[in-house]
């Protein structure tokens, strides 16, 4: 005789999902930060305007090939993090979490080169408020305030960034386990099977047998796009405004010798 | 219903993504081609087009927004005008002092 116990798997979280409203809302945020930025360019070209050979000289001590490799390691990143959301779009789950690390790694090596960068030039006295800067011209020194004020706002831009795109990573790579308990018939054989009767798995239960722990993982494709996917996708436009601003931020900075 | 907007068009492909990555790259070239040649006064203006023109290609492409609906279409143009204006003023009154 045998008993057939239904074991349910919980249902998935909240049914109360606006993917546009929460895409018009990422929006109108990154329009707040195109303002930001937009001031701090705006006061760029306006001191520019006025100090302009200052800026042309200050400008050559920076390292345009340094520069240069930021941008390419941003746009890069930008790709993998469409890549990773286009193949969320399509159901796949390794690739996008693929995609996603390396979008994480190329954030982390922009820092890491903008780092070097930056103590390369506080080591040769170049920072607000050293000695060595305050001797030159007050073109100069606009400049380099204006050179760490905003290359230092964009940093933190990208520390927010990566701290979703990390927060993603976790949220996308998990697979889901729930573990079901249920009575044991000693002696008797189990069967896994889904309500439709296909068999998943049967073993025997030793006489010993108490109880028989199921753990079942489980992915629902329909939730793993549901849940993730306009997320994934708002933490992309984030990413991609923090590259736009660094595409204008490199030749106004480095560039206009 | 976005979503659904974006499945009538089918996802983008990946390798558009891609052609869009190259022009972001070809147009960095660019960039820094231009900064090296003696433009003077302009070769600031050149950096800022070619700039417009990478981050529209990241805008529209990268950012989905060429095929988004025209609300949020409108949200960008009322924003980029509004920069446009707070420049404008602003150097109105820097120019004449």
């Amino acid at each position: 005789m045998s008993t057939t116990l239904p074991a349910h798997l919980p249902a998935h979280e909240g049914e109360h999902r606006d993917p546009l409203g929460a895409k018009m809302g990422m929006w109108l945020f990154l329009l707040t930060e195109l303002i930001l930025f937009g001031g701090a360019f705006l006061l760029y070209a306006a001191y520019r305007a006025r100090f302009a050979a200052d800026f042309h000289y200050a400008s050559t001590l920076l390292n345009p090939l340094i520069g240069g490799v930021n941008t390419l390691v941003l746009l890069t990143s930008s790709l993998t993090m469409v890549l990773s959301i286009a193949a969320l779009e399509r159901g796949l789950r390794r690739p996008a979490v693929l995609f996603l690390g390396a979008t994480i790694g190329l954030g982390l090596t922009f820092l890491v080169v903008k780092a070097c960068e930056w103590s390369g030039k506080i080591g040769h006295g170049l920072f607000p408020g050293s000695t060595e800067l305050v001797e030159r011209t007050a073109g100069e020194n606009i400049f380099f305030g204006l050179y760490y004020g905003m290359t230092g706002l964009h940093a933190l831009h990208v520390v927010i960034g990566l701290g979703l795109l990390i927060w993603m990573f976790a949220l996308i790579a998990r697979r889901p386990r729930v573990r079901v308990t249920l009575p044991a018939p000693a002696g008797e054989s189990v069967r896994l099977a889904t309500a439709g009767g296909r068999a998943l798995w049967s073993d025997a239960v030793g006489a010993e047998a108490a109880a028989i722990e199921v753990s079942v993982v489980y992915e629902r494709h329909d939730e793993l796009l549901a849940g993730n996917l306009p997320r994934l996708d708002n933490t992309g436009l984030y990413w991609h405004l923090v590259d736009i601003i660094w595409i204008f931020l490199f030749p106004l900075l480095y560039l206009i010798t | 219903m976005a979503e659904q907007a974006a499945k009538a068009h089918g996802p983008v492909s990946y390798g558009r993504y891609v052609m869009v990555w190259l022009s972001l790259l070809i147009l960095t070239a660019a960039t820094v081609t231009a900064a090296g040649l003696a433009f003077g006064r302009w070769s600031i203006l050149a950096a800022i087009l070619i700039a417009a023109v990478k981050g529209t290609l990241v805008l529209f492409y990268f950012m989905h927004l060429k095929y988004e609906s025209a609300i949020l279409k409108l949200f960008m143009t009322v924003a980029l005008l509004t920069l446009a204006i707070i420049m404008i003023l602003t150097f109105a009154d820097l120019s004449f002092r």
